[in-house]
């Protein structure tokens, strides 16, 4: 008895400054507790990323149809398939349009980040209006530009006020109709481009543009020397997500003209193999070299500009 | 005329310029909205001004045959519970990551940082196979599941904040006998709420704006959210502009009152949400 008391005492009293010495229960629920946190997020992250990609390997060696409870295996003939087929590995060149436009894009956001972050009289607002299309519904975009493309729409009437007639069919030729699409593209992403690039401009000190100024630095050679370097991980984030985004266009053209007129793309075409055509099995296979091309995007840009800020330990 | 005043002036005009670009394709909804189907078959131009500027008559017809009351009751029903979710997985991932030394601890770390490379939509093929199996394909639960199950960003989102709160609190808490649980509950969520802010804005946007999941995963009529009713405009009203253009008003009108009203706040929530 008073063995125990005692034992308890001497417990109690250096627990206050350092935490009792644990015992093997204590170490155990210690080493359980992070799981407790992270059982169900883990789950949701396997179920729902890491099973649909080890499902999508498997499925991309089968002709399966996605419904029927056989199927076979093909080998790499789907793979083959993508790649020999022409008109299934046309789509690629519609993402140029996209992959051009993004240049678009990060060239006029660089510049309209920079100018916004001098003084400029109804900053704010101009901020807002750049920046707001990019939180509009895309479904609601894409009937806005159809509007705008439409035969006497938006983008013919403004002509016309020029004396320029036109009856164009905007979405009528694929030339015609990626461009107009990509355009509609660098309406609806700017925004973030150009947001991105701006908290980055600002969080560069003010100083550095003060003493620079006192040296006789016009504003290129302020941005040369000050804000390109300043802003350079954003930017290389920037390049990344635009080259996946250009591959991975959907909402937009399928809105618009549901990938008629060679304007349909990559993740188009795998809808409509899956869910339209039955599929699965090759439109697995489409996915996955889509995926593959991305992560490798991924790991030449994060070679080529090691990013020190992704550091998630 | 000096080279800086013209410069100054190229810089207003360039200003100018795109904010024409910007409002003149949704001015020119808002005008079609107002207009009646005689206005629309008469006038030549897009631009004109509709007759009757408080023509609301489409509007009431998009909101009515577009069953657009059912549409926002489950956008918000998802926006809701995906957006809670979001914020408890998030936050709780981002504690235990950062608070805890565990076995395994850098694969669990390395599993949601690769996951975040994997862009949704190369993967739905087989997501899709997935969520048919657990019987949840044309019911509300897909969405809000798929939601809850892939945001990398907002945990990162969280694990800044977690970090920038002292660990001394933490281990003053637990002197005082609270256990893990506790401080998070007590301690570590109410500091994050910046955090919480910014998740719960960045969330809300891309899931009330979100198509490609609703559409694949709700095919039903009566599960339409904002985008997918908005979408199936398309069929009945084809050459109907003006009621389509109501609808599309209908749908841009609340991320507008959100983004006047909360301007600052979404500015810096995308610029943390996307710098990871």
């Amino acid at each position: 008895m008073t063995d125990t008391t005692q034992k308890a005492a001497v417990e109690v009293i250096p627990a206050a400054p350092v935490p009792a010495p644990p015992t093997r229960r204590t170490r155990v629920r210690r080493g359980l507790t992070p799981w407790l946190f992270l059982i169900v997020p883990l789950a949701l992250l396997i179920t729902f990323t890491y099973a649909p990609i080890a499902n999508m390997i498997a499925y991309s060696f089968t002709d399966w149809d996605g419904v029927s409870p056989e199927l076979h295996s093909t080998g790499v003939e789907n793979y083959r398939e993508v790649f020999t087929r022409p008109d299934l590995f046309e789509v690629f060149w519609v993402s140029g349009y996209y992959l051009a436009a993004s240049v678009v894009q990060i060239v006029l956001a660089l510049y309209f980040a920079t100018i916004l972050s001098f003084n400029v009289r109804f900053r704010n607002f101009f901020k807002g209006v750049l920046f707001f299309p990019y939180l509009i519904n895309g479904v609601a975009i894409g009937f806005v530009f159809l509007y705008f493309f439409q035969d006497g729409g938006t983008l013919d009437s403004v002509l016309s006020l020029f004396g320029v007639k036109t009856d164009h069919a905007w979405l009528g030729t694929p030339v015609s109709a990626n461009t107009s699409l990509a355009g509609v593209s660098v309406w609806r992403y700017l925004g973030l481009n150009f947001v991105l690039f701006l908290g980055a401009i600002q969080s560069i000190p003010g100083e550095l543009y003060e003493a620079a100024e006192l040296d006789g630095a016009n504003r290129w050679h302020q941005f040369r020397h000050i804000i390109a370097p300043g802003i350079k991980p954003v930017l290389t984030l920037t390049v990344i997500l635009s080259i996946s985004g250009s591959l991975s266009v959907f909402e937009i053209p399928y809105i618009m003209t549901g990938g008629a007129t060679g304007t349909e793309t990559f993740v188009i075409q795998t809808v409509n193999l899956a869910f339209r055509f039955n599929k699965t099995g090759l439109a697995s296979a489409a996915a996955i070299v889509l995926l593959l091309i991305i992560l490798l995007v991924t790991w030449v840009q994060r070679r080529l500009v090691p990013d020190d800020k992704v550091d998630l330990v | 005329m000096t080279g800086r005043t013209i410069t100054r002036a190229l810089v207003y005009l360039s200003l100018i310029a795109a904010t024409l670009v910007v409002l003149l394709p949704l001015v020119v909804v808002l005008l079609t909205s107002l207009k009646s189907e005689k206005e629309m078959a008469d006038t030549s131009g897009a631009l004109e001004l509709p007759h009757d500027l408080l023509n609301f008559h489409n509007y009431v017809t998009a909101f009515q045959d577009g069953e657009m009351l059912s549409a926002f009751t489950n956008t918000a029903i998802i926006l809701l519970i995906s957006i809670g979710g979001t914020v408890l997985i998030g936050s709780m991932t981002a504690y235990a990551i950062d608070r805890f030394t565990f076995r395994f601890k850098k694969l669990v770390v390395a599993l949601f940082l690769t996951a975040a490379l994997v862009p949704g939509v190369t993967t739905q093929v087989a997501t899709f196979q997935i969520v048919n199996s657990f019987g949840m394909f044309d019911s509300l639960w897909a969405p809000i599941a798929l939601y809850m199950g892939t945001d990398i960003v907002s945990i990162y989102i969280f694990l800044q904040f977690v970090r920038s709160i002292p660990v001394s609190l933490d281990e003053s808490a637990r002197l005082d006998g609270a256990n893990a649980f506790t401080i998070y509950r007590k301690i570590i969520f109410p500091l994050l709420k910046p955090a919480t802010a910014t998740v719960v804005i960045v969330k809300g946007i891309t899931v009330y704006n979100d198509f490609y999941i609703p559409f694949l995963y709700m095919p039903s009529e009566d599960l339409g959210v904002i985008s997918t009713s908005l979408f199936r405009f398309r069929g009945p009203y084809a050459a109907h502009w003006e009621v389509i253009s109501a609808g599309a008003v209908l749908v841009i009108l609340p991320t507008l009152i959100v983004f006047l009203s909360l301007q600052r706040f979404i500015y810096n929530g995308f610029t943390r949400g996307a710098t990871r």
